[in-house]
């Protein structure tokens, strides 16, 4: 039955259904978390906005320029250090919220992106430039520092063992 | 023809190999996959956005028993389904610490925070493959809870 929805509908609007779904189930019960709710998505949605053509933009520009054969060079098997580079500092410095990236990440993996570099890249989000004063602020220089040394470093490891579990379990 | 109409046959064009030139073919399969993404991330959105208002701030320093071995895991935890701005993650942090809570527990909540996302494993999934998304995030929630001791460890020398 779901399976044939899927198929039906595809997996995205199936998903879509389902919080929408949800929402009217929350809005029966009690309305005032479903105002709350409400809220809480428009201002994450306005949020997101201005993110939403960079991303796009960015998606249109690898339509345009990078072709799975120069993905595979930066970016796949044999790609190396320039791999790590690359993932390690684009995950560093991209902005918005983590999901907003797997568009571009998915197209990338199509045209031949290794599974080690896009979980480096993602785990690299977790070190966000324009927040480090307030980590400073809040839990000093020496944490801080360590923390985001320590979280590069796991980057990579994160990324070899996502790889190696993938081909393992295939 | 309307717009709608003259995307999918673009598309249907795209995939048949049919000479169309470079950029139409870029801003034809840009469009594509945004029609592919929009409602993942309108779910995604309606998902935070619940978890953000079901979970109040007040319910995070409640969850450490003061246990030096469950807090970490409880932190990794609760880090992993908490959803928003890490902003928001510094903030119940600075609060645990003044509570008492263990730095190895705090740090451990910040890290899951932003590299586990159980709230967008299902875009995650449709997006990255299931077996890609699962992998990753059992593996992030794994290494919260090592550079956490790890981070304190290190802190210890300095």
């Amino acid at each position: 039955m779901i399976r044939k929805i899927l198929n039906k509908i595809g997996a995205q609007w199936f998903f879509l259904t389902i919080m929408c779904v949800a929402y009217l189930i929350v809005g029966l019960v009690n309305f005032t978390i479903f105002e709350n709710t409400i809220l809480a998505f428009v201002g994450l949605f306005w949020k997101i906005l201005p993110i939403l053509p960079l991303i796009f933009g960015l998606i249109l520009l690898s339509n345009l320029f990078l072709d799975p054969k120069r993905i595979t060079k930066y970016l796949g098997r044999k790609a190396g250090f320039k791999g790590w580079f690359i993932s390690i500092f684009g995950g560093i410095l991209s902005t918005g919220p983590i999901y907003m990236w797997y568009p571009l990440l998915s197209d990338l993996k199509e045209k031949g992106m290794k599974n080690s570099f896009i979980a480096t890249f993602l785990y690299n989000r977790a070190i966000k430039l324009p927040l480090m004063p307030m980590m400073i602020f809040y839990f000093g220089w020496p944490f801080t520092l360590v923390l985001t040394a320590l979280m590069i470093i796991f980057s990579v490891t994160n990324g070899l063992i996502v790889e190696k579990l993938i081909k393992v379990r295939k | 023809m309307d717009l709608v109409e003259a995307w999918d046959q673009g598309w249907v064009e795209v995939e048949n190999g049919n000479n169309m030139n470079p950029p139409r073919q870029a801003a034809i399969k840009t469009l594509n996959s945004f029609k592919q993404t929009f409602p993942i991330i309108v779910g995604v959105l309606l998902l935070v956005a619940l978890v953000i208002t079901v979970i109040p701030k007040g319910v995070y320093p409640k969850i450490f028993t003061g246990n030096k071995v469950v807090d970490p895991l409880v932190g990794s935890t609760f880090g992993s389904i908490a959803a928003g701005s890490p902003l928001t993650s510094y903030i119940i942090g600075g609060e645990l610490l003044n509570k008492g809570v263990s730095m190895i527990a705090i740090t451990a909540f910040i890290i899951s925070w932003v590299t586990v996302g159980i709230v967008q494993l299902p875009a995650e999934s449709l997006m990255l493959g299931k077996k890609f998304a699962i992998t990753r995030n059992i593996v992030s929630f794994i290494t919260s809870v090592i550079v956490a001791i790890l981070t304190v460890f290190v802190l210890g020398f300095l």
